[in-house]
């Protein structure tokens, strides 16, 4: 049962990382760059839901739509002034630039909100009253079903995280199929200048992108926040090397492919922590990442780009 | 260069187009004229002094040997390059200030010279990317597919379809276009450049690679489409017999310059373009 225990916290681990992937993924598809800074827009989501609901008390939903909101701001802001004057630029301009970005947000954040820890609120949670052995009724809070006759605890959060990432797999998927906007993006990521002499508008599509991206960031914020609760300026620094990671894992550039990836790395990396060790887990990860890419060099599900002679 | 090139002597355009255009188009403003256009990369004159008219239903032809300057004034029109000097007249209305997708929107459409469709999209798609800028639905509308989504999902699907019915294409609708064999994207570029709604269509080399059979559908299929759109094109192409058989006017380029311009007649008789395309005659 402990394995099916594992196997849970695996996926639900994995579908934060995939929901962050896809940010990394679109990104990468589309503007052809790392957009390392990703990342620490996910820290950022968490900062303002964390602060929209400990400090002004609205509720949690409200606060998780105006953490959307911002990092989407936020998201079009950064590629406005970061990325879009270095578009012609050679890639590893902007990837170093990107990396400034990254650093730009972790030290503002410091800056405005200090490097103390902040304990995320728990949103996940239903209060149910008890009857305590001595009879009087208490009010606990329950964060979690148990199944199995408890030996199996499945906590909201959970839940909740593996829901939402399916919501967002199949909007998306549908966006991408089947909207004008979608099939624009896809259209840019094969040949921006063909695009463009067919009358799409590239900027605007870049700038959507970021804007997805960036808002499904500020979900994945919220979501890791709910499951590890402390938020500290560079929380999301390390998820979002993982998440950059389980891209490349699926193969950058396509959608099933981050989720696929995600998923992959959160359970490998449960279960490398359960049975194998701690401190070797993300080392284990990283193995299997090479593994990986030197049999498949395009990622799982990515496509091999044939150049024609 | 001075010379007037006309079908039957009469008094055409005024300057300084010196440009042949058929009768029917006369009295009407062209489609697109070009003044003393030129672009320079560093010190090379790639295109220089450029002058064209095409009327509104014309099929021009642009010709030269290659490494002319034929592809860079396509990508002038199309506003791929800024033109460093002379102005663009698209339907009267100066193209300076525009990019290149203003210039798709205000109707000039085109194909390339080696295919750039989008391979992993679909054929349909490819088609209804042409339509971009003519569906209207926000983004909300598209994931949630409320009824203004499939209103204009089916007329574009049903327009797209009629488009690939030139050249009977529907069936491959859900094909990928990467998969397409050559003849086939060939085809679909131009289905692709229609659904743009242009009032000019730029042809680069559109018979390039087609068997003579091939070549002599397209042909066809070029005045096909001049017939039921009213469009004007402009075409490059190097297969001679299609230039001369389908184009009205034909504009001859050498080392970035025109060196001839007149009806297809007028342009196999011209000594400066048997010149530019065979070299010069030994004097004895």
């Amino acid at each position: 049962m402990s394995f099916l225990n594992f196997l849970i916290s695996g996926i639900s681990l994995g579908s934060i990382y995939a929901i962050i992937a896809l940010g990394y993924t679109m990104v990468y598809g589309i503007a052809k760059m790392l957009n390392f800074a990703h990342g620490d827009v996910i820290m950022v989501g968490a900062y303002i839901c964390f602060f929209a609901v400990s400090r002004y008390s609205l509720p949690p939903l409200v606060g998780i739509l105006v953490a959307m909101v911002i990092c989407t701001l936020l998201g079009i802001i950064i590629e406005k002034l970061a990325y879009k004057p270095l578009r012609a630029a050679p890639s590893l301009a902007v990837l170093i630039t990107a990396i400034g970005v990254s650093y730009f947000l972790q030290n503002a954040a410091q800056l405005l909100w200090s490097s103390n820890p902040k304990v995320f609120p728990m949103f996940f949670q239903r209060m149910v009253s008890k009857t305590t052995p001595d009879g009087t009724v208490q009010i606990v809070p329950v964060n979690g079903i148990d199944l199995f006759g408890g030996e199996l605890r499945v906590s909201y959060v959970t839940i909740v995280t593996i829901l939402v990432c399916l919501i967002i797999m199949l909007a998306l998927t549908a966006f991408t199929g089947n909207t004008k906007m979608g099939k624009a993006m896809r259209a840019c990521s094969e040949d921006k200048d063909a695009a463009r002499l067919m009358g799409i508008n590239v900027n605007t599509t870049i700038s959507v992108t970021f804007a997805i991206g960036s808002g499904l960031a500020a979900i994945a914020g919220v979501l890791l926040c709910s499951a590890y609760p402390t938020l500290v300026p560079t929380t999301g620094s390390m998820p979002g090397i993982k998440a950059f990671t389980a891209a490349v894992f699926g193969g950058i550039g396509s959608i099933p492919g981050a989720l696929l990836g995600g998923l992959m790395l959160g359970v490998i990396e449960i279960m490398a922590k359960a049975y194998v060790s701690t401190q070797l887990s993300d080392a284990i990860v990283f193995a299997v990442l090479i593994i990986v890419l030197l049999v498949k060099p395009t990622g799982l599900l990515g496509r091999p780009v044939r150049e024609k002679v | 260069m001075a010379k007037i090139f006309s079908k039957n002597e009469s008094p055409l355009v005024p300057m300084p187009s010196e440009a042949y255009i058929p009768q029917r188009d006369l009295n009407k403003t062209p489609v697109l004229e070009c003044r003393r256009l030129g672009i320079n990369f560093g010190g090379l004159v790639a295109v220089d002094d450029f002058n064209l008219i095409i009327g509104r239903t014309e099929i021009a032809g642009l010709i030269g040997p290659n490494g002319a300057g034929k592809t860079t004034v396509f990508n002038l029109l199309t506003k791929v390059y800024q033109p460093t000097k002379g102005t663009i007249l698209l339907n009267g209305q100066d193209t300076h200030d525009m990019n290149t997708v203003q210039v798709c929107k205000a109707g000039i459409a085109r194909t390339f010279q080696n295919i750039r469709l989008f391979n992993n999209l679909s054929v349909e798609d490819n088609v209804k990317l042409g339509m971009h800028n003519s569906i209207q639905y926000g983004m909300v509308r598209g994931i949630f597919r409320l009824p203004s989504y499939w209103r204009q999902e089916k007329s574009a699907h049903e327009r797209a379809m009629e488009l690939l019915s030139i050249f009977n294409m529907e069936d491959m609708a859900n094909t990928k276009a990467g998969s397409l064999p050559y003849g086939a994207q060939r085809r679909l570029e131009i289905v692709r450049a229609l659904a743009t709604n242009p009032c000019l269509l730029l042809l680069d080399e559109p018979a390039a690679g087609m068997n003579p059979s091939e070549t002599a559908e397209l042909m066809e299929n070029i005045v096909k489409i001049r017939d039921t759109f009213q469009i004007a094109i402009l075409l490059i192409e190097h297969d001679m017999n299609l230039v001369m058989n389908i184009c009205e006017g034909i504009c001859v380029l050498n080392f970035g310059r025109i060196i001839a311009k007149g009806s297809p007649e007028d342009i196999q008789a011209n000594p400066a373009v048997i010149e530019a395309y065979l070299g010069k005659k030994k004097e004895a």
